[in-house]
């Protein structure tokens, strides 16, 4: 057996990091939350709500936390809708091009998040790709300017970016139904459409479920592609925060929507671990 | 109980075994290794059919070919003067039992049984009757609501019978079923199984590369070798009368003599007797149990041959002794277990029970 040094040893390190970079930094910002700035721009530490009450109260930050949460969700739909049959494709029927169309798959994940936000608005922007198209087309006859600078533009990049992070999750589930399960199913006279509700699908949900809180976790907190591509109309929960932290110097307000989004995020990633267990059967 | 129909097929049964599966030509090949070569094989109505094999021999791609999770390269399947093979797996009126048995994990031992009664649109009236009544059949009533990762090897096997069972085929493919069950409770299904075949009265493929269980349960085997079909006969007639050398081997124990026969007399080594074979070199098969200790039977035209003991291995009721001639022939001998033997023996067999088999040709 591993003697105590060596169990010492070995859990400390990552102990100590956990605690210096992860429990006492939320737990600043959760003080940071009753705290106050006083009108000489000095954060004073007095205990009260004040900044709670001020999220329920201000229109700008409850909505735009609802509409963050609206677009975070759609964003979802969207890359299941997307992830799901392609993982289902490089699963059940790719073949022999299977790790190719894998590899396809994966590449855009090694290209920078800026770089493709960027590439968005090279493409929906007034003079972008998509407009000059539509123009010389005839289609249009003034550039359409819902495209860029809009909650669009941000559900339509940020589903392109996380969509390979769903596919990743049901793709792993996919690949782990027996395959002689299938065979069963057509055995028994279930046709493949048959099949696939009852049996590929409900086999699937976990993996469902893990890409679906991955999607909707990571573009609720995003913040780029709605400063890049939002607009004004466009904004997130997290483009407050950020100026709350710089130019509008209000650590302690910045530090209660954080605190409110991380608890709805931990709450979520409660209940989905909790369904993922419900519908794993090994 | 029976359904109407299938107490018709176990009538025409008596009468005249009407042919239910019909196997014309097969061919599979994979790229460039050629699984199955030229396989025809009829299945009569109500039969135990065994498909035995090696491992590779190609006797699951053949019941996949059936089931239609495969398609041959070349040849037709026909099934009561339909053709099967152009048709998908879930038309084909062939249910399986799989080798891993293949149980929906998120469904109940009900819904899995249910499964196929349910897609094809069955009222749940009717549903939860055939359900129960097949469940009873399997004697696992009692498990119902369990899922399967709740119940034994043994009592996933069961409920697999019967999820393939309530659909009422014609036929009834079993991959291997057996194959992860220990020992006893393997003896116990195969006594299980054969029974429940003869209750329903249905046709029953069943895979297996054990050749004890084979000959246990079948009505006939057809063995097949290498993807090809090295013979097809009741179980007595493949052991009494194997057709090639790897058949004798492979069914059973046996001793292979290269013999010579001329004029109606076959010399091997020092041995020689008469025989009704045709001239010219010849391979016979001669079972270790049909070797007796000398003078045991008073039979006049007995051969005779003496030998050292080898070696022996105690079987329980019996033991298989390893006896060296002096002209260096040597032969597997089963006899009565007893505590002491003499070093220097001598036995004798029936010159009708070393029968000629071909030769088989050479492993590549």
């Amino acid at each position: 057996m591993f003697s105590r040094v060596y169990r010492t040893v070995i859990t400390v390190p990552p102990l100590l990091w956990v605690s210096v970079f992860l429990i006492v930094p939320y737990l600043l910002m959760f003080c940071y939350g009753f705290w106050s700035v006083s009108p000489a721009r000095v954060i004073v530490h007095s205990w009260s709500l004040e900044n709670y009450h001020q999220l329920l109260r201000v229109d700008v930050y409850w909505q735009t936390l609802l509409r963050s949460i609206w677009i975070a969700a759609r964003v979802t739909l969207f890359s299941l809708f997307l992830g799901y049959p392609l993982a289902y494709f490089l699963s059940f029927r790719a073949g022999a091009r299977k790790d190719l169309l894998y590899q396809l798959v994966i590449i855009p994940l090694w290209v920078s998040y800026l770089v493709r936000a960027y590439a968005w608005m090279t493409i929906l922007g007034s003079s972008g790709v998509l407009n000059t198209l539509l123009h010389y087309a005839h289609l249009t006859s003034q550039p359409l300017d819902f495209l860029l600078y809009s909650p669009f533009a941000v559900v339509l990049t940020l589903t392109h970016i996380y969509t390979p992070f769903t596919f990743l999750p049901i793709y792993a589930s996919l690949e782990h139904i027996p395959r002689n399960l299938v065979e069963a199913s057509h055995d028994l006279g279930a046709s493949p459409v048959q099949t696939f509700w009852r049996v590929i699908l409900p086999l699937s949900i976990p993996g469902v479920l893990a890409g679906a809180t991955f999607a909707f976790v990571l573009s609720l907190g995003d913040f780029l592609a709605p400063l890049l591509l939002g607009g004004p109309s466009g904004i997130m929960i997290s483009n407050i925060v950020v100026s709350l932290f710089g130019a509008a110097y209000n650590w302690p307000l910045g530090a209660a929507i954080s605190f409110c989004m991380l608890i709805l995020v931990v709450t979520l990633l409660f209940f989905s671990e909790r369904l993922e267990k419900r519908w794993s059967f090994s | 109980m029976l359904t109407k129909e299938q107490s018709e097929s176990a009538a025409s049964r008596t009468l005249s075994p009407a042919t239910l599966l019909d196997i014309r030509k097969v061919a599979k090949t994979f790229g460039k290794s050629v699984v199955l070569r030229d396989i025809s094989l009829r299945v009569a109505e109500g039969e135990f059919l065994t498909i035995l094999g090696e491992s590779g021999s190609g006797k699951t791609t053949l019941l996949r070919i059936i089931a239609g999770f495969e398609s041959a390269t070349s040849g037709e399947v026909w099934m009561k003067g339909e053709r099967l093979d152009p048709l998908p797996a879930y038309k084909r009126r062939v249910n399986t039992v799989f080798q891993h048995y293949a149980l929906f994990p998120h469904l109940t031992v009900e819904q899995n049984v249910g499964y196929g009664l349910r897609v094809e649109k069955q009222t749940e009236a009717e549903i939860s009757a055939r359900v129960e009544q097949a469940l009873a059949r399997v004697k696992m009533t009692v498990h119902a609501k369990a899922k399967p990762s709740k119940i034994s090897g043994g009592q996933q096997q069961r409920v697999a019978l019967a999820r393939a069972l309530v659909k009422r085929p014609q036929l009834l493919l079993l991959d291997e079923p057996l194959s992860a069950l220990d020992a006893n409770l393997r003896r116990q299904m195969q006594v299980e199984l054969k029974f429940l075949q003869r209750e329903v009265g249905i046709a029953f493929v069943f895979v297996t590369h054990d050749q004890e269980e084979a000959m246990v349960m079948s009505d006939r085997i057809a063995l097949l070798r290498m993807g090809e079909m090295e013979q097809v006969a009741s179980p007595r007639e493949i052991y009494s009368r194997p057709a090639t050398a790897y058949t004798a081997q492979f069914i059973g124990h046996t001793n292979l003599l290269r013999t010579v026969v001329q004029g109606g007399t076959v010399r091997c080594n020092s041995l020689s007797w008469p025989a009704p074979i045709p001239d010219g070199p010849a391979l016979l098969s001669l079972r270790p149990e049909n070797i007796r200790v000398a003078g045991s039977s008073g039979s006049q035209d007995a051969v005779r041959l003496r030998g050292q003991l080898r070696h022996r291995a105690f079987h329980g009721s019996t033991e298989l002794l390893q006896i060296e001639c002096t002209d260096g022939l040597s032969f597997a001998v089963r006899a009565p277990a007893r505590s002491n033997w003499q070093s220097e023996l001598e036995f004798e067999f029936d010159p009708a029970d070393a029968v000629p088999v071909r030769e088989s040709a050479e492993r590549t």
